[in-house]
């Protein structure tokens, strides 16, 4: 029991780790936890280091948005929330994660599978592409979209002479979004993937399935916990995403802001309420994101043979 | 119960289509001028609506003048354009040829409705004795201005001090670029846009002075209460002209060219004039400026024309790249 319980404590301390470095946790680190010789205080004394650190960093700052989003009461965040621009923000923001996220799904399981599952050449590049995004400021992703597609860029005068907007428009924030969150499920999959080896889908293959039953019938099932861990943290990074968006965006009220360019919008009409309230959307996102997580990590470790 | 009406109605617009209009145009603007185009795009509203029975709908976008020139060079569709400084549609008419070079030439006063200069904002109290531009480069004060690289009322900032300067030290351009030196190395740290500074100062409690718009100043001691903060007003400043332009090849591209044109000349009306001067804009017609005359602190105002030659001047020899600012400026120093 105690042994077991330290695992699942190291499993989450790592699970911490690797989304604060956007890395995923492979299976050689999951071994190492092991039972530790330190003395009882020792223990605690670093426990509540690392919890004390934890509440001054992560948890203050979250009290302190809700608290300045009620500080007038319920009735102010409601009409706060109600404002039209704020809502156009919103309803923006799940647009583009609801086109993002899906994309990114295809595309991140499509890729994790041919580069777990096959050997082909050019794969290590395609490897470093999924990552480039995390190794590119989003700012960068951004202005890339803008000489691409602005009015001075390659295609902007052939877009404009069309009456096609990409930039400061919808599709320019779409592709912003895509790019920044391309990783997540990828990179999500491939170590899950290439950990779980090839040999179901050889038996599979040998047996007679055809590649879509071996993909449905094999495959899917055993990196569904990986598919809905790798979606979660692209959602939120869809809808937190600052950076590149506002490159793109043009901030036009009601038309082209998301809800964190609106937080700052907000913020610097001196209109602290407003701002605190729609932040306080993006930090109740954040907590469902980390339960719905810490579910999943859950039911995965319940469910992965040990 | 009224929580849930309110829920209610929220997620119904939520999902509901936006409200209908005849004919949108977007406004892209500087940083200060949020409140007082909330105010003008809903009372041109119903004037259009009153007078050619047309319901319009303005969109309004806000960030640093430099950087939103940018975002229309880069092809931001507006319809008019409201920047902090005039060299910043200069930059339109030459870079994308989106509207004539003589732009300025075709709405009175230099296309400017409303102009404005620069003041302190001070603590309450004035703890530091600031009373005018010498005070700001003793050792000890910090003072808070934005990035002239980035925001339209830096270079205002920045010019009227190089101004003061000259008139200080008869003309001697060596002096004054010392003067200026001296100042910015009281700056700890610079924001992209105006809006950014005064937010730096008034709510990060940073620095002791802001150089700010006159409607910025008049604007944050309105929202914090004048028991927070004093303007002080210096013996020279810049006079400022924020002009407005229609972006032509937008206008006739979205066939918005009428309306637009009216938008900007309701600027020019009674009744624009008094939103500008209510907005702490001074106002250009001599019945606003009448009416708002006790609110504004007489002070001497230079030209841009008569101390620097005109903006493309003061912007080649000061702001751009290898320019005076970036020899005088080095952050950490």
């Amino acid at each position: 029991m105690e042994s077991q319980t330290l695992y699942r404590t190291g499993l989450t301390g790592e699970a911490i780790a690797s989304e604060l470095l956007a890395l995923p946790a492979t299976k050689a680190t999951r071994s190492r936890a092991t039972p530790t010789s330190e003395t009882r205080v020792v223990q605690r004394v670093l426990i509540g280091a690392a919890l004390a650190y934890f509440a001054l960093l992560v948890l203050t700052p979250l009290i302190v948005v809700f608290y300045q989003a009620l500080r007038k009461g319920l009735e102010f965040y409601m009409i706060a929330l109600s404002d039209s621009d704020t809502l156009s923000a919103i309803r923006l923001t799940l647009i583009v994660a609801a086109v993002a996220v899906p994309l990114n799904l295809v595309f991140g399981v499509a890729a994790a599978w041919s580069i777990s599952k096959f050997d082909f050449r050019g794969k290590s590049v395609l490897v470093s592409l999924i990552d480039l995004p995390f190794a590119v400021s989003p700012v960068i992703a951004g202005l890339i979209y803008v000489l691409i597609f602005g009015l001075q860029g390659w295609l902007g005068p052939w877009l404009a002479a069309h009456d096609i907007k990409v930039i400061f428009a919808l599709p320019g924030l779409l592709l912003a979004t895509i790019f920044v969150t391309v990783p997540f499920v990828a990179r999500g999959l491939i170590p899950l993937m290439e950990a779980q080896g090839k040999a179901e889908e050889e038996a599979a293959l040998v047996l007679g399935a055809s590649g879509w039953q071996t993909f449905w019938r094999v495959t899917l099932p055993n990196i569904k916990w990986g598919i809905i861990y790798g979606v979660i943290l692209c959602n939120a990074r869809a809808m937190g995403e600052f950076g590149a968006v506002s490159v793109v965006s043009g901030h036009i009220r009601g038309a082209t802001n998301t809800m964190p360019l609106q937080v700052e919008i907000l913020y610097n009409e001196y209109n602290y309420v407003a701002a605190f309230a729609v932040a306080s959307l993006l930090a109740l996102l954040a907590l469902v994101t980390l339960a719905v997580k810490t579910a999943v990590e859950w039911r995965s470790a319940q469910g992965a043979p040990q | 119960m009224k929580y849930l009406n309110i829920a209610l109605v929220s997620l119904v617009a939520l999902f509901a289509a936006n409200a209908h209009a005849d004919v949108t145009l977007l406004n892209v603007s500087y940083d200060p001028t949020r409140e007082l185009y909330q105010e003008v795009n809903a009372a041109f509203a119903r004037h259009w609506q009153a007078t050619a029975r047309e319901k319009v709908s303005i969109r309004a976008s806000h960030g640093g003048s430099g950087r939103q020139a940018r975002s229309v060079i880069d092809g931001l569709e507006a319809d008019v354009v409201t920047l902090a400084l005039a060299y910043d549609i200069d930059e339109i008419a030459d870079r994308a040829r989106l509207l004539p070079t003589d732009w300025q030439k075709r709405l009175p006063n230099n296309s400017s409705p409303y102009t404005s200069t620069i003041v302190f904002l001070v603590r309450k109290g004035n703890p530091k004795g600031v009373r005018d531009w010498d005070d700001l480069i003793k050792p000890g004060v910090s003072v808070i201005t934005p990035n002239p690289k980035t925001s339209g009322g830096a270079r205002w900032n920045y010019l009227a001090a190089w101004g003061y300067a000259l008139r200080k030290y008869g003309n001697d351009e060596g002096r004054a670029r010392n003067f200026v030196t001296a100042l910015f190395h009281n700056v700890p740290v610079l924001d992209s846009g105006a809006r950014g500074a005064t937010t730096t100062f008034v709510e990060r409690g940073q620095g002791d002075v802001l150089l700010a718009w006159e409607n910025e100043a008049f604007l944050a001691l309105k929202e914090f209460g004048s028991g927070k903060f004093e303007i002080v007003v210096p013996s020279v400043s810049i006079l400022a002209e924020p002009p407005v332009a229609i972006v032509d090849r937008v206008v006739d591209k979205r066939g918005t060219r009428k309306v637009a044109q009216a938008y900007l000349d309701y600027l020019y009306s009674d009744e624009g004039q008094d939103i500008a001067g209510r907005n702490f804009y001074r106002p250009r017609s001599q019945k606003a400026a009448a009416k708002y005359a006790k609110q504004f602190p007489k002070l001497n105002l230079f030209t841009i024309e008569e101390v620097f030659g005109g903006w493309t001047k003061a912007q080649k020899t000061h702001f751009a790249d290898g320019g005076v600012f970036d020899h005088i400026y080095q952050p950490g120093k």
